[in-house]
């Protein structure tokens, strides 16, 4: 019988990589041995190159080293696209030692009515349903955005970290620091 | 670019803590989560193109297996429709799969079950839905697995889905289970979903129809997204 309301969600497990990253996951040549959403930047767009590293900690304080995170951004005049020489849709598994997810990509522009951001999607093994999150930077005043403000005081999750190297955000699942996360 | 995307149901969805999973404990946000309506951000998402698929990207017993050999399991067809929950099909989305092979073992540094590899057997496919929402994977039916829960644990035989629709805010990755499954009650994974029906949705039938005589059995399994495009109109008579 058919049914009309959403399929229910399922965790992705710890084996998401053979589906979504095949390449990284040793599956040498499958979908010619690019994972697809690897590379955002893929000719010479105008913009700024950032470099945005992500982690994920769990409730125990470590990194996840088996998720995946999928960024959804503006580009750098802050329209969703499609772009010449830019993938505003990028993938990354995190890192089996370090957990770090790195995403090299442009910075986002700001859309209409929000400040510039990156839409984050964190699926793994224990998450029963993709997280959503976004990241924003630290120079811009983002007060101003509409969804940064529905955080309130715990807006300051939400915000990278300038560093010499790039771009740094830690997500926190709990603790003090506990990320926002998002029903939308 | 799409119209409004229907709120989720959450009720409906695995609560993110299901102590009886007990990876989740640890990975589970405390606060509940922040509703917002979706912004121009969540209504828009990633397109993908039929050129970006190979000849066999949507067949797992031949993607991975040497030439002129096949993955090693019960041969089946499965199928059915992409739409959101206003019954309208999703055409063009792209639809990743991954799976055991036939004996329940993933081709993954780390899967250390006692089952052997099947060395003409990957694990993945990927497709994009037809114009009438419509896809199709071949496949081998995959086995049950124990998995480290605590307990005497096996997963009902299933199929990972990762599936995209118009707008991120539709995203959604699930999993396919077969009908008639003594493991689907018993797992704790299924069962973080609270309700039967909502199970329901997930447990793909035998499909005579399209089973294909003396040769690969089908099963129909239809994905459903939420929906999109709901008018003014449609809401402020819902909010009457
Ligand atoms: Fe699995």
């Amino acid at each position: 019988m058919a049914n009309f309301k959403e399929s229910a969600s399922q965790t992705a497990g710890p084996y998401v990589h053979i589906g979504c990253v095949p390449t990284f996951a040793g599956l040498e040549g499958m979908y010619g041995g690019k994972d697809l959403g690897n590379t955002m930047i893929t000719g010479n767009p105008a913009g700024k190159r950032i470099t945005l590293c992500l982690r994920v900690i769990d409730a125990a304080g470590e990194p996840m080293t088996d998720a995946m995170i999928e960024a959804w951004q503006p580009g750098p005049e802050g329209s969703f696209g499609p772009t010449e020489g830019f993938n505003h849709w990028g993938r990354q598994p995190t890192d089996a030692e370090t957990g770090e997810a790195i995403f090299k990509t442009l910075m986002p522009g700001a859309p209409t009515g929000q400040t510039p951001h990156i839409l984050l999607w964190i699926a793994a093994r224990g998450i029963n349903m993709a997280l959503i999150t976004r990241v924003y930077f630290p120079e811009n005043d983002n007060a101003a955005d509409p969804v940064f403000a529905i955080a309130g005081e715990r807006a300051a999750t939400l915000v990278a970290e300038k560093t010499d190297n790039g771009y740094v955000h830690t997500i926190h699942l709990q603790g003090d620091h506990e990320t926002v996360f998002f029903d939308v | 670019m799409t119209g409004l995307i229907s709120a989720r149901d959450l009720d409906w969805h695995p609560a993110p803590l299901a102590p009886d999973y007990r990876s989740s404990i640890l990975r589970s946000p405390a606060h509940a989560l922040l509703h917002y309506d979706p912004t121009e951000t969540e209504m828009t998402g990633p397109t993908f193109g039929h050129n970006m698929l190979g000849a066999l990207d949507d067949n797992l017993i031949l993607n991975y297996a040497n030439p002129g050999e096949a993955a090693i399991g019960p041969r089946i067809i499965v199928h059915g429709k992409l739409i959101d929950e206003d019954r309208r099909p999703l055409p063009g989305k792209l639809i990743e799969v991954w799976q055991a092979n036939a004996g329940g073992r993933y081709r993954h540094k780390k899967d250390g079950y006692t089952a052997p590899l099947d060395p003409n057997f990957g694990g993945c496919g990927r497709c994009i839905s037809g114009e009438d929402g419509s896809y199709s994977f071949q496949t081998i039916q995959p086995g049950p697995y124990p998995w480290p829960n605590g307990g005497n644990d096996w997963r009902p035989a299933h199929i990972h889905f990762s599936v995209f629709g118009d707008g991120f805010a539709q995203r959604l990755i699930t999993q396919m289970y077969f009908e008639g499954d003594p493991h689907i009650a018993l797992c704790p994974i299924v069962q973080s979903i609270p309700s039967t029906q909502a199970i329901n949705t997930l447990v793909a039938r035998l499909d005579m129809s399209n089973t294909i005589p003396m040769d690969i059995r089908a099963y129909r399994f239809d994905i459903v997204l939420r929906g999109r495009n709901q008018t003014l109109f449609e809401n402020k008579m819902e909010g009457l």
